[in-house]
């Protein structure tokens, strides 16, 4: 292959955990970046995505951007990764679909203890909220999945080796993880 | 009377428990009783069942939570059910629920904040030929028309108490439309036994043996090899009558029951003396309430004609009596296993097997479960010979069978037809004309095409318990898969991983595709979901669920084409839908 | 040795007469996947994870005679597929927050989700809305973690001779009840000793103290799998 790989990221609803799990690979990022050139990504801070080979998307979904930016992620990458256990099945945040949205936000900024000044952000430029939070695969297409919170290191490089050699990912037994 | 009603005194309960046997068989009347006069169980109610019948409480709790008609919150006094089934609906249940509904203030699921009147769906009511149907506390309304409609809004307004209701209102018209041996024959009470009782019952066994007769509730079972097989098996012997008749669509039992009761009581009592059984029970699925009374009657009857009771035709050693024990809306309480935890006052819940019901069913103790066809069946074949049954039919399916048409034709209700008879020729009889298909044997049957209307019915070829649905051109098949889908999420009993997580899955993506918001994805889903549900399901309801999916499925794949969204991935929710502007107001 | 046996995946296996084809097979050190069925407990049958190919049909290893002479098939491509959707459907239908949960590491349920492979599922989550029951001083209810095995119904009817659980409700409305006056776990009597809260597969019924007390890395499915570790 003589065009690098091009990957980009992106944390949707989700904590960056991921994505540090990511740099976790230690110095196998030295090897990565002769294997790869990372296009959108909050590692790079580039704002825009060009087509990509892979795209790793860390987070459920919560909100309007989150809706919008997997679906260009989907355009725009030819593998799409659900990486860690929010994109995977919604993870902690999902948790609040036991409540309704209304009484999440009173409870975040109208009665929960501690709160001064109470009243729910209104700002027009906030994006909309999804009433329950989603994981990604029932928005777009998931092509492979890669749980646990965050996932391993050693399961990510295991991952993206396979596909950067045209290979079905096949994740070691041992590095398979919910949590 | 009605809500926070203060708790009845202990001796109402024990009095009742008294008059149902006492033991744990008692749990399913008391409940009834109890739902009928409070309009729900409390809690402290149910904690002096408990009691009572020294059950644990949560058993009572999780009965209670089980069945339709029981409720743990307080109903309304009158208490309605429509019929939520496929045949109704074609018959414009919707729109006589939305009138009805709309004349009470009502909303379907809910109460009136008075506590007068509550609504709700529940599966078929097996009054198709006569529908849309609807029970009110218990009680079965037919040819629900505007009419009806306005006059039954208007007695609840009144505030008429559901006795003083016009008789007619809860007229259930018979429909048989054709008669054959089975329907047009006639039992003198207790011919049939004394029949038998000369032949011996190695002679009545060695009949119907002959007769090759199978059951009729839609496995097929010899008859004659289950009653034998109980009979040698060692232990206390129990008959039981399977008139649940759940299956939507199918109420070809309730017309047995009515004009034939004593023909299917007399094979009751002819299964009971070949195996030595004291006791049997006929359980009466909760919607055929109506025919409580006509039965109770028929037994009182017998008794008096010394067919029930002690020293049974005379004889020293044979006494057996028959109690009638009332469903209370639970499709799986047809499955023979579940009906007998359902007797034994449990959670009805298909039990593992083996063991089988003919060794080990109710309380363990060997059990002749059979339709209520196949006794009425049994009693004719004692008393005619086994040419009776073989003069008609195929080499594998003698004799006649029942069928309850309805839907898109122009006769629906009862037939007898000789087994073999091709597809055409019975609906040719009922006048149905122009089709898009049938469905043969109701939701857990399969979908047959016009293509293949020259099948005959028969246990090797179309097999049917009873029903048959028919659907003309015009209808949206679609509609007709999702409606069955649905139903069977609902009946779901919840014990088997596949069958509880699987229905609910596949009604919500047959509704996906209805709504046009399906992709190919979809599909395989529902054909993945499908392969699994059949193939590892418990019971009969989880593995039959998928059929209507499959069967349409593969043979109309392009109906389900011409539906799919013109992109290649939709999403499982609405995006939109469910956005909001938080704390701003919309 | 002159018993009669029967294969598994073309092994022979020996059983005595009236034994299940998963006892046999336990007994074989064969693995057979499983939830519900538990060895001192009667077979319940409701996961089906235990399905197996006998007779040219699959049928559940816990509650099926082994019959001599008979191939069963365990370990194809088709039933380890079918296992895994059923696993995925468990999943569906709760609400499994791995990383937030007690049990994790020393859960069945996740741990016979390693085994199998299952990285996602295809299915929409359900996310249902169930009722959490922390009213009992030691002991939490989780019902979002039930996977309706009824081993507590078992363990507390059996052993503990309490009978403290039940399943109450149909279809994808089922959720545990507990046999008690108010209905809650606080004045069922159930206490931490008791074997209904030791054999549940799952972090549904779990002690509120010592939670997360044991390291990751040490935990019973750290590094060695559900097949190896099978009780
Ligand atoms: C979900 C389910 C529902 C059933 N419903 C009925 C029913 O309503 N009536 C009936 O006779 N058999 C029903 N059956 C079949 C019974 O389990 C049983 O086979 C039958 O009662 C045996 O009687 P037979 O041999 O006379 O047919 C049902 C089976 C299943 C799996
Ligand atoms: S298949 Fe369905 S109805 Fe039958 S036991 Fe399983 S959950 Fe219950
Ligand atoms: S019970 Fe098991 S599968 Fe469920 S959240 Fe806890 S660890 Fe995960
Ligand atoms: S609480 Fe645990 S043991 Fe009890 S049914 Fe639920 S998962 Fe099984």
């Amino acid at each position: 292959m003589s065009r690098r790989v091009r990957i980009a990221t992106t944390s949707l609803a989700g904590c960056f955990g991921c994505h540090t799990s990511f740099l976790d690979m230690d110095e196998r990022l030295l090897r990565l970046a002769g294997q790869v050139e990372l296009d959108r990504s909050p590692l790079t801070d580039r704002k825009q995505i060009r087509h990509c080979d892979i795209g790793l998307i860390e987070g459920g979904l919560c909100n309007s951007e989150n809706i919008e930016l997997l679906r260009r992620f989907r355009a725009c990458c030819t593998t799409l990764v659900a990486l860690g256990a929010c994109a995977v099945n919604g993870g902690i945040p999902a948790l609040r679909n036991r409540y309704t949205l209304e009484e999440c936000l009173r409870e975040a900024y109208l009665e929960g203890a501690g709160i001064e000044n109470p009243q729910i952000p209104d700002d027009p430029e906030l994006p909309r909220l999804l009433e329950n939070i989603h994981p990604i695969h029932e928005l777009v297409t998931v092509d492979y999945s890669l749980p646990g919170c965050p996932p391993p290191a050693d399961a990510i490089w295991a991952l993206l080796q396979d596909l950067i050699a045209g290979r079905e990912p096949v994740p070691p037994l041992e590095l398979i993880r919910y949590d | 009377m009605m809500q926070g009603a203060a708790p009845v005194g202990e001796s109402w309960i024990t009095g009742l428990a008294a008059t149902c046997g006492g033991d744990a068989t008692a749990l399913l009347p008391i409940l009834h009783e109890a739902q009928e006069r409070f309009a729900y169980i409390p809690r402290a109610v149910m904690q002096q069942i408990a009691r009572t019948l020294s059950l644990p409480l949560a058993q009572v709790e999780a009965v209670v939570e089980f069945y339709h008609f029981f409720s743990s919150q307080p109903r309304g006094r009158y208490d309605i059910f429509f019929s939520s089934c496929v045949i109704d609906r074609l018959r414009g249940g919707d729109e006589s629920a939305r009138l009805l509904c709309e004349r009470l203030r009502v909303t379907p699921g809910g109460s009136r904040a008075d506590g007068v009147v509550s609504v709700r769906h529940t599966s078929c009511t097996g009054m198709c030929d006569q529908g849309p149907a609807l029970l009110v506390n218990g009680h079965a309304i037919a040819g629900l028309d505007r009419e009806r409609s306005e006059q039954m809004a208007s007695l609840i307004e009144r505030r008429i108490p559901l006795r003083e209701w016009p008789r007619g209102l809860f007229r259930i018209a018979g429909n048989i439309r054709r008669s054959g041996p089975l329907l047009s024959g006639e039992i003198p009470p207790g011919a049939a036994l004394q029949r038998a009782l000369s032949l011996g019952r190695k002679g009545l066994l060695e009949r119907l043996e002959r007769s090759g007769l199978r059951g009729r509730g839609g496995a097929g079972f010899p008859t004659a090899l289950k009653w034998r097989a109980c009979r040698e098996a060692p232990g206390e012997h129990y008959v039981v009558c399977n008139a649940d008749e759940g299956e939507p669509g199918t109420f070809k039992d309730r017309e047995l029951l009515r004009r034939h009761a004593h023909a299917v009581f007399e094979g009751m009592t002819l299964a009971a003396w070949v195996i030595g059984a004291r006791r049997g029970f006929l359980y009466l699925r909760g919607e055929y309430r109506f025919l409580l009374q006509h039965l109770e009657q028929v037994l009182a009857e017998r008794r008096g004609m010394g067919l029930l009771g002690e020293r049974i035709g005379g004889g020293r050693d044979f006494g057996f009596d028959i109690t009638i024990r009332l469903g209370a809306g639970a499709y799986i309480c047809g499955e023979e296993s579940a009906l007998l935890e359902s007797l034994q006052g449990n959670l009805p819940r298909p039990r593992n097997r083996p063991p089988y019901p003919v060794t080990h069913g109710l309380f363990g103790q060997p059990t002749v479960v059979n339709n209520v066809e196949s006794f009425a069946a049994a009693a004719h074949i004692a008393l005619n010979g086994d040419r009776w049954l073989t003069a008609r039919g195929t080499e594998h399916s003698r004799g006649s069978k029942l069928l309850s048409i309805s839907g898109d034709c122009a006769r629906p209700g009862i037939y007898e037809f000789a087994f073999g008879t091709p597809l055409e020729e019975i609906l040719d009889a009922c006048g149905a004309r122009d089709l898009l298909g049938v469905q043969m044997g109701g939701p857990s049957g399969n979908w047959i095409t016009p293509a293949e209307f020259q099948r005959s019915l028969a246990f090797e070829d179309l097999s049917s318990a009873g029903a048959l649905m028919v659907f003309g051109r015009e209808r949206d098949l679609l509609e007709i898969v999702h409606g069955f889908s649905r139903f069977f999420a609902h009946e779901s009993c919840g014990f088997c991983t596949p069958c509880r997580v699987g229905t609910g899955l596949q009604a919500r993506l047959v509704e996906k595709l209805c709504l046009g918001r399906g992709c190919d994805r979809d599909l395989e889903r529902l054909r993945s979901l499908g392969e699994l549900m059949s193939a590892t399901s418990h019971c009969g309801l989880g593995q039959s669920a998928p059929n209507p999916v499959l069967t349409t499925l593969a043979a109309e794949p392009q109906r389900y084409r011409k539906r799919l969204n013109s992109t290649a991935f939709t999403p499982d929710f609405q995006p939109l839908r469910e956005l909001r502007s938080c704390g701003r107001r919309e | 040795m002159n018993g009669p046996t029967f294969t598994i995946d073309g092994r022979s296996v020996p059983f005595t007469e009236g034994q299940s084809i998963i006892q046999a097979a336990r007994e074989a050190g064969i693995y057979i996947p499983h939830l519900c069925y538990h060895p001192e407990f009667r077979p319940h049958g409701s996961c089906r994870l235990c399905v197996v190919e006998a007779g040219g049909r699959s049928v559940p290893a816990c509650s099926t005679p082994a019959v001599a002479g008979q191939q069963v098939r365990n370990r194809t491509e088709r039933l380890d597929r079918m296992r895994r959707t059923l696993v995925e459907l468990l999943f569906v239908e709760g609400n499994h927050f791995c990383p937030a949960c007690p049990k994790s590491g020393n859960c069945k349920l996740q741990a016979v989700g390693y085994w199998l492979r299952m990285l996602d599922t295809p299915f929409p989550y359900l996310f249902p809305r169930r009722e959490l029951d922390a009213s009992h001083h030691d002991v939490l209810l989780d019902r979002d973690r039930c996977i309706f095995c009824e081993l507590c119904v078992r363990a507390s009817r059996e052993v503990d001779r309490k009978n403290l659980f039940a399943i109450g409700g149909k279809g994808t409305r089922c959720r545990l009840l507990v046999n008690s006056p108010d209905g809650r776990l606080g004045s069922s009597g159930l206490s931490l000793g008791d074997r209904a809260l030791q054999v549940c597969p799952t972090g549904a019924l779990l002690p509120r103290k010592g939670a997360f007390h044991v390291p990751v890395g040490r935990r019973l499915y750290d590094g060695r799998s559900i097949a190896e570790s099978d009780e």
